[in-house]
């Protein structure tokens, strides 16, 4: 049996009459790379939230790593990372000043900082760049930086928001090899994404429709379970039922 | 006459961030022509040109025959454009913003609603809405109504379709569609590359470069070799082994398979399973595959 690192019980997240997270139950394997999809509006933000120690469920129990949502939310902070499309790095520090800045508020040692961001830089081919300013790297460069740094204090679970958006395919490719060696080092990876060829990509996925998990299984079984070819239609199953958008 | 003419269009930003180099195309009148791109590719600097919001620092660019940097007003008058970021009055209400685009234009919302009743109707309940209040897929709803309460002859929009889930996707696409219909010609930009199909023609964009321009069946007919789709029992060891195997000539993801071409045009794909069985992978399923523009557009980066 696998170590569980995520674990929801009827998680659930309420906004005046609104319930945008409705008695959502889950759990999540260690080195499981686990696709959290959904239309726009379904929920899924306000669950990561949850997940992050970032907002108090209104109901329901969670552990991350093991801590509680409720009442150990630093814990958690200090166990995961984090990286989205929209928050990712200070665009006028340097390549090498973002991975010091995000290393040491994640608590890493100068001594760790000093070895893992010469590693880390060398790794990502960056040895021109790691002097200048982060705004003059192309997206997708952006991107992958990013996600190493979101991963240099070797979190338990890594949480990425859509981490894709916008960037061409091939540097989306080589962002799914960053994911999948660091599913190979056992961190665990908790992802977003609207780019239904990447949901293959995952070993399980879940798909929430107006704040409920309405389908969790391997995309395999998934399009076995809809008759469907592809991610595509088991999405669009699901999802065209949608009442609410966003 | 061509509804919109880019000639060697060159944008610098700065002293040497070249955003746009060297690019012509044309786009004919009632088409819907896809700039495909990545961010950063120069799709918006092109846009902000066409749309006279930007002048360019080299070649030339008309819209309905008006040249974008003497005849701007005209331009101006003639063209509908959604940028990509939502920039519509956050604090007016739904019907008060329509309002405002339909009275800069001397038009009333009565005169063209016939084009966009479909996509207005849905907006209706929320009228009195203020737009900040508005959901993403309602904001890009009122954004297209405000874009084409004035009947554009052009119609500019920058990646309407970011961040948004597949099934508004599809529907926004079946509105454009319509609107096409409706004579209006369309530039449309997206990441996305799957809805370049969407598109009568397309430009592939990279790094502010044109890689390819045609309709999407003429681009995928010209690619060069047979490609396969293959998996295994694990795809990342599968996508790692392909990378080292020297009969593959490219080889990459591609959803639940991998697609793979052979150096060799007579390479029988049958030694390939040999090898990866070889290399310890199972359930190995090999067969040929249709090319996809994503496929074209990785060949050509």
């Amino acid at each position: 049996m696998s170590e569980i690192v995520i674990k929801t019980d009827k998680l659930t997240k309420r906004f005046g009459d609104f319930i945008a997270a409705n008695e959502i139950t889950f759990k999540v394997n260690k080195g499981e790379i686990f696709g959290f999809l959904g239309a726009n509006g379904a929920g899924k933000t306000t669950a990561m939230r949850m997940l992050c120690g970032l907002s108090i469920p209104s109901s329901g129990q969670a552990t991350i790593a093991g801590f509680d949502v409720y009442k150990q939310t630093e814990q958690i902070k200090k166990n995961i990372g984090y990286m989205s499309q929209k928050f990712s790095l200070y665009e006028d520090l340097t390549v090498l000043e973002n991975i010091n800045f995000f290393g040491g508020i994640y608590g890493l040692t100068d001594k760790e900082l000093k070895t893992k961001s010469a590693q880390l830089i060398d790794q990502l081919g960056l040895q021109l760049q790691a002097k200048k300013l982060v705004a003059s790297l192309p997206l997708g460069w952006k991107q992958k930086l990013s996600f190493s740094v979101a991963v240099l204090h070797e979190p338990k679970i890594v949480f990425l928001d859509e981490p894709t958006g916008g960037v061409d395919p091939v540097t989306r490719r080589q962002f799914w090899d960053l994911i999948y060696d660091a599913a190979d080092r056992g961190v665990t990876i908790f992802v977003t994404t609207h780019y239904m060829d990447e949901a293959e990509y995952c070993n399980r996925i879940s798909i929430m429709v107006d704040g409920v998990i309405k389908a969790l299984d391997t995309p395999r079984n998934l399009k076995d379970t809809f008759h469907a070819n592809n991610m595509d239609e088991v999405f669009y199953e699901l999802a065209r039922s949608a009442k609410r958008s966003e | 006459m061509e509804a919109v003419n880019v000639k060697n269009l060159v944008k610098i930003y700065g002293k040497d961030k070249t955003a746009v180099d060297d690019i012509s195309f044309s786009v004919n009148q009632g088409e819907i022509f896809g700039l495909i791109g990545p961010d950063g590719a120069g799709k918006t600097s092109i846009f902000r040109v066409l749309t006279t919001l930007l002048l360019p620092d080299g070649g030339s660019a008309t819209v309905d025959g008006f040249d974008v940097v003497k005849d701007y007003k005209q331009i101006r008058s003639r063209v509908g454009y959604m940028p990509g970021k939502f920039s519509l009055y956050q604090d007016l209400s739904v019907e008060e913003n329509l309002n405002f685009f339909a009275t800069i234009f001397n038009t009333t919302i009565a005169e063209n609603y016939h084009l966009i009743k479909d996509i207005y109707v849905q907006l209706e309940p929320f009228k009195n809405r203020r737009a900040g209040q508005l959901s993403g897929g309602m904001k890009q709803k009122l954004a297209l109504c405000c874009a084409l309460i004035h009947k554009p002859v052009v119609l500019f929009l920058d990646e309407p379709t970011t961040g948004v889930d597949p099934v508004s996707r599809k529907e926004f696409w079946e509105i454009l569609q319509q609107l096409k219909e409706q004579n209006i010609t369309i530039v449309v930009s997206t990441p996305y590359m799957d809805e370049a199909n969407r598109c009568d023609r397309i430009a592939m964009i990279q790094s502010g470069q044109l890689l390819s321009v045609d309709t999407p069946a003429n681009i995928i007919k010209s690619y060069p070799e047979q490609l396969y789709a293959i998996k295994a029992n694990n795809m990342h060891a599968l996508l790692k082994i392909l990378h080292e195997y020297n009969q593959v000539k490219s080889s990459y993801a591609f959803g639940e398979f991998a697609h793979i071409s052979f150096k060799e045009p007579k390479f029988n794909p049958d030694q390939a399973v040999t090898y990866l069985e070889t290399k310890g992978l199972q359930d190995i399923e090999l067969i040929k595959t249709e090319v996809t523009i994503e496929d074209c557009f990785i060949k050509l980066l």
